[in-house]
């Protein structure tokens, strides 16, 4: 039968047709969703009304829908508990042996490095507080990997506060709601964070790319990195503090280095959102930004001679205490300006020297880092 | 019965339903589950339903639906927003322009057809990521996910079955 001959082609044709004009009106409506989108931008405004709504209407949701999984759990945790006790009993007690040993070996190095900080006059960071959260609800696709917590504006919690399960970094704050917060995890294909090997102080970019075993991008230096060397965050930038623990560098099967994360040993069910400020944030933002004047260079014609430049050890700053091993030099390896509220051009900066104390690594520019 | 012998097809039964069907199993799958080490797949829900709108008839309604489905999906899943509208309705457009030879073709052919949509949809959202965030997802991760959604072709079946008669008119 031909398409005339059929009684119902009058009908069919307008309503494709029809179909077809709002398939595309619908597609161009998604496309411009899509463009206008700044989830790269990873702004607290450019999270959105929208999203702080849904993230709080999905709330309840995910605490009713992972209850049942959370009562499974803490069941399966309990039977284990009991049948495997004794085990379980002896583990702990060699574990607790290991670890008094270690303990004194901490306090040691506690009392070390409390002397250290205060030979050289360190500003140590200042504690950081916390809030435990529950994850209710976890993304885990190739294209985004995020999870909801049960924290948000009312407990302190901001945009960027790095989030650590009791095992390592698991992410950082990416929005806030009443109640609630999304978590970008390292995982998610989005997430860049600056990271040190710590066994030799090399800087990388951990890269996620929606697998579990994010990427180490940008490594510097010959053989910068090892199978099983620990990953650390490198404090690089400001956004994540020094320290925190990532996981351990394993080489991939495509030939790239790639971190097994330390929060994966064990479901992240409870998490600590770490309400970390950015370092600018706890400088003196005034002081900082007030204008010095330079020193006044009328009457310096030419540099010191060399010599005695050579010869002059670095001086640590008036009151310190001289680091055990140094020879305290002379007050001022160059000449000092007439006025001493002036700063020195060069000897400003006391340099102790290397062997004495533990200097600080050097901190090197952030590399791209999306905030 | 509608004059003309076409007999309509309720939206709510072919539309509605199954988009509350997948809305519940996606958040169900959303729970961070892990046993033994291994937490649940991800899979796209959406995508059987979505397969299946455009093999029963051309609708003025299944595209929008398809629409609150890719944003339901972003919202939950934290991806950007129109991400998974726009990687769902290519498919869903790609399979409405191929309908006339979809029409007819056995069960085995459909999965086949299933899956290379599938893997349309997916190689968009794998080329919008890399041009959102200029790094290319990790190919295992989305075979992974490519692998649970494929096997979820038995609900589109279904669906398909139980409606592609329903509307004479696009028989």
């Amino acid at each position: 039968m031909s398409f005339r001959d059929n009684p119902l082609g009058e009908l069919k044709v307008p309503l494709t047709w029809t179909a077809g004009i709002v398939f595309v009106v619908v597609l161009i409506v998604a496309v411009t969703l899509l463009l206008s989108d700044r989830r790269e931008s990873f702004d607290t405004d450019a999270y959105g009304q929208t999203r702080t709504t849904t993230d709080r209407v999905l709330e309840p949701v995910g605490e009713a829908l992972s209850a049942p999984s959370r009562w499974t759990g803490a069941g399966v945790d309990s039977i284990r508990g009991y049948f495997f006790a004794v085990s379980e009993n002896r583990r702990l007690k060699a574990e607790l042996k290991e670890m008094r040993q270690w303990r004194d070996v901490a306090i040691a190095l506690r009392d070390n490095n409390e002397r250290y900080e205060a030979l050289l006059g360190l500003k140590t960071d200042p504690p950081i507080p916390m809030v435990a959260a529950r994850i209710i609800t976890d993304s885990r696709g190739p294209f985004a990997n995020s999870r909801l917590a049960n924290a948000g504006a009312e407990k302190g919690v901001k945009h960027g506060h790095p989030v650590v399960s009791e095992n390592g970094l698991v992410g950082r704050v990416w929005g806030v709601g009443q109640g609630v917060s999304r978590v970008l995890l390292l995982t998610d294909p989005a997430s860049r964070t600056p990271v040190m090997i710590d066994r030799t102080n090399a800087r990388a970019i951990l890269t996620g790319d929606g697998g579990p075993n994010p990427r180490l991008d940008y490594l510097r230096g010959q053989n910068p990195v090892r199978n099983g060397d620990r990953v650390l965050t490198s404090g690089d930038g400001g956004v994540f503090p020094r320290g925190l623990p990532v996981g351990v560098a394993v080489k991939g099967l495509d030939g790239a280095w790639r971190v097994v994360q330390a929060s994966d040993r064990a479901p992240v069910d409870y998490v600590r959102i770490l309400l970390f400020e950015d370092f600018t944030s706890l400088a003196a933002q005034p002081q900082l930004d007030r204008l010095v004047p330079p020193p006044p260079t009328g009457g310096l014609s030419t540099l010191p001679p060399p010599a005695l430049a050579a010869d002059a050890t670095p001086s640590p700053k008036a009151g310190a205490t001289a680091p055990p091993g140094t020879t305290p030099g002379p007050q001022t390896a160059t000449p000092a300006p007439k006025a001493p509220t002036t700063p020195a051009p060069k000897a400003a900066t006391p340099i102790p020297k290397a062997a004495a104390t533990p200097a600080p690594k050097s901190v090197p520019a952030p590399a791209v880092e999306r905030p | 019965m509608t004059p003309g012998g076409a007999r309509t097809l309720e939206p709510w039964r072919w539309l509605g339903v199954p988009m509350l069907q997948v809305v519940v199993v996606t958040l169900i799958f959303a729970v961070p589950f892990r046993f033994w080490g291994l937490g649940l797949p991800e899979p796209i829900f959406a995508m059987p339903a979505v397969f299946a709108w455009a093999v029963i008839r051309p609708s003025m309604l299944a595209p929008i639906g398809v629409l609150l489905l890719g944003l339901f999906l972003d919202l939950l899943w934290g991806t950007s927003t129109g991400f998974w509208p726009v990687c769902l309705l290519i498919s869903y457009g790609a399979v409405l322009a191929a309908r006339a030879v979809l029409g007819g073709q056995g069960r085995a052919i459909m999965w086949i057809w299933y899956g290379a949509v599938t893997a349309f949809a997916m190689l968009a959202g794998y080329l919008i990521t890399m041009l959102d965030v200029k790094t290319m997802p990790g190919m295992f991760s989305v075979f992974w996910q490519f692998l649970a959604t494929v096997l979820l072709y038995p609900f589109a079946d279904r669906l398909i079955e139980r409606f592609e008669d329903a509307d004479v008119r696009f028989r």
